[in-house]
């Protein structure tokens, strides 16, 4: 077995107009950059895309939205990107608000086979309107159902061919969820191992969780806020 | 001193030695600059975070370590990862002990208005409403009233909500207040106002049960 592929571009390849595809990333950190970049340059259309943040105009997965895209966005924050404000403002958009940790545990039970869960989050606000609540107790909880997707985009630090994955430090964010939840998962990596030279006991995303690993041919890992300290004088 | 700088040094105060602490975006990350002496705090930030040291020095940025605000930042010793998954866990499951976030709006029930305000887009909550729901405790960090003196601290709030009965206490620049079943509890004052200008700032009942303290 040998999960391999050649490219992004390879995988790209394998997505219909009209995909439900999950990003990982946390703004602009522990993006599947290389993924985003192919499909951007495939002009796959009419996409779903679930992801945390819409990155920034002209990177990530605002890149797909610069261009028309995506027609449906799935995150919890999506105040970093002008063009996806004039484009939610004007209508051409659709986009879907989820609390960040409801949408963490969304996709969590989608992995892992459950059928729902009931959450403290959100009680009594806009976003349980219309949903189940139940008292369990004596607290408040809100039904919120799994969210699964088609493929989903993984970045993660380094993969073997049997797709087994490790990350690096905030990097790691949704992407080992998102790795659970979709039918079909590409995992770019910065370095591509043999199987057996990642350490048994330190591998996040076993292989089973991962359909296709690909080596990312450039990371620009941009940063969103360059925030620094100077050195003081003792 | 600023207004900024009095309500966080305030809130320093509330930190017990090994709590696990997530501060909110903006003031509330200002915390972390007056930790007292000898109290040793961990900080948590939701993408995955647990041990969050300072910013980094010019020749120590790694763009693979940001906070909750995509801001870059550095580990220390004992610093750990998780996936978001298992961030929100820490959240929801009462395993943070306090978070100290903005507000919009706060009502007498302790409920919460921070994520928006309707007519202008919704940006979204990103993790402030697992977040209230989640932590041991609530802390409000904001300025008393609105920049046109509008009141914040409400009988009820107007806005749509982050969380019903989710806030412990409420710091501003002029008022420590504790969030009871009684109602808001005004235990301290800015050692340059009185009672009656705390009153007027302020849109709610509050309650007395002593002669509040001076911070």
């Amino acid at each position: 077995m040998n999960k391999v592929l050649k490219s992004a571009e390879q995988a790209v390849a394998m997505i219909p107009d009209g995909a439900r595809i999950m990003c990982g990333g946390f703004g602009l950190c522990g993006l599947p950059e290389n993924l985003i970049r192919a499909l951007h340059g495939r002009g796959t259309r009419n996409l779903t895309i679930i992801s945390n943040n819409p990155g920034v105009d002209d990177f990530g997965v605002g890149m797909l939205v610069r261009t028309k895209q995506v027609a449906h966005f799935i995150g919890s924050y999506v105040g970093e990107n002008k063009e996806f404000e004039r484009q939610a403002i004007a209508g051409e958009i659709k986009y879907t608000l989820v609390p960040q940790g409801t949408f963490a545990e969304r996709m969590r039970a989608a992995g892992a086979g459950i059928g729902g869960f009931f959450t403290p989050t959100g009680y009594g606000t806009m976003i349980a309107e219309g949903k189940e609540t139940r008292v369990i107790d004596g607290r408040n909880y809100v039904l919120e159902m799994p969210l699964h997707a088609d493929f989903a985009f993984v970045k993660a630090y380094k993969g073997d061919s049997k797709g087994n994955l490790i990350y690096r430090k905030t990097a790691r964010n949704f992407n080992p969820v998102m790795a659970t939840a979709a039918k079909v998962t590409f995992a770019e990596v910065e370095e591509i191992v043999e199987p057996g030279e990642l350490d048994p006991d330190a591998i996040v995303t076993p292989g089973i969780f991962v359909t296709h690993v690909l080596k990312g041919a450039y990371y620009e890992k941009r940063i969103e806020r360059r925030t620094v300290r100077q050195l003081q004088a003792v | 001193m600023d207004k900024r700088e009095r309500i966080v040094r305030r809130i320093a105060q509330e930190l017990h030695d090994g709590d696990y602490v997530n501060l909110g975006i903006g003031m509330p990350t200002l915390v972390a600059n007056y930790v007292p002496p000898g109290v040793d705090i961990t900080l948590h930030s939701e993408n995955g975070m647990l041990g969050v040291g300072p910013y980094p020095l010019e020749s120590e940025i790694d763009p693979d370590i940001v906070n909750a605000g995509k801001e870059i930042v550095t580990e220390l010793r004992g610093t750990s990862y998780c996936s978001s998954a298992d961030s929100f866990a820490m959240v929801r499951g009462g395993h943070i002990d306090m978070t100290v976030l903005g507000a919009l709006e706060v009502d007498e029930a302790g409920n919460l208005a921070n994520w928006m305000v309707p007519g202008k887009m919704m940006k979204g909550m990103g993790g402030a409403m697992d977040l209230v729901a989640g932590a041991k405790r609530v802390i409000i960090a904001m300025e008393h009233t609105t920049r046109d003196g509008g009141h914040k601290i409400l009988k009820k709030c107007s806005l749509p909500l982050t969380g019903t009965n989710v806030v412990h206490m409420i710091v501003t620049e002029l008022a420590v207040i504790d969030v009871t079943p009684k109602g808001l509890v005004l235990r301290e004052m800015a050692s340059d106002t009185t009672v009656d200008a705390v009153k007027k700032a302020t849109g709610a009942t509050l309650l007395m049960e002593e002669e509040p303290a001076r911070f």
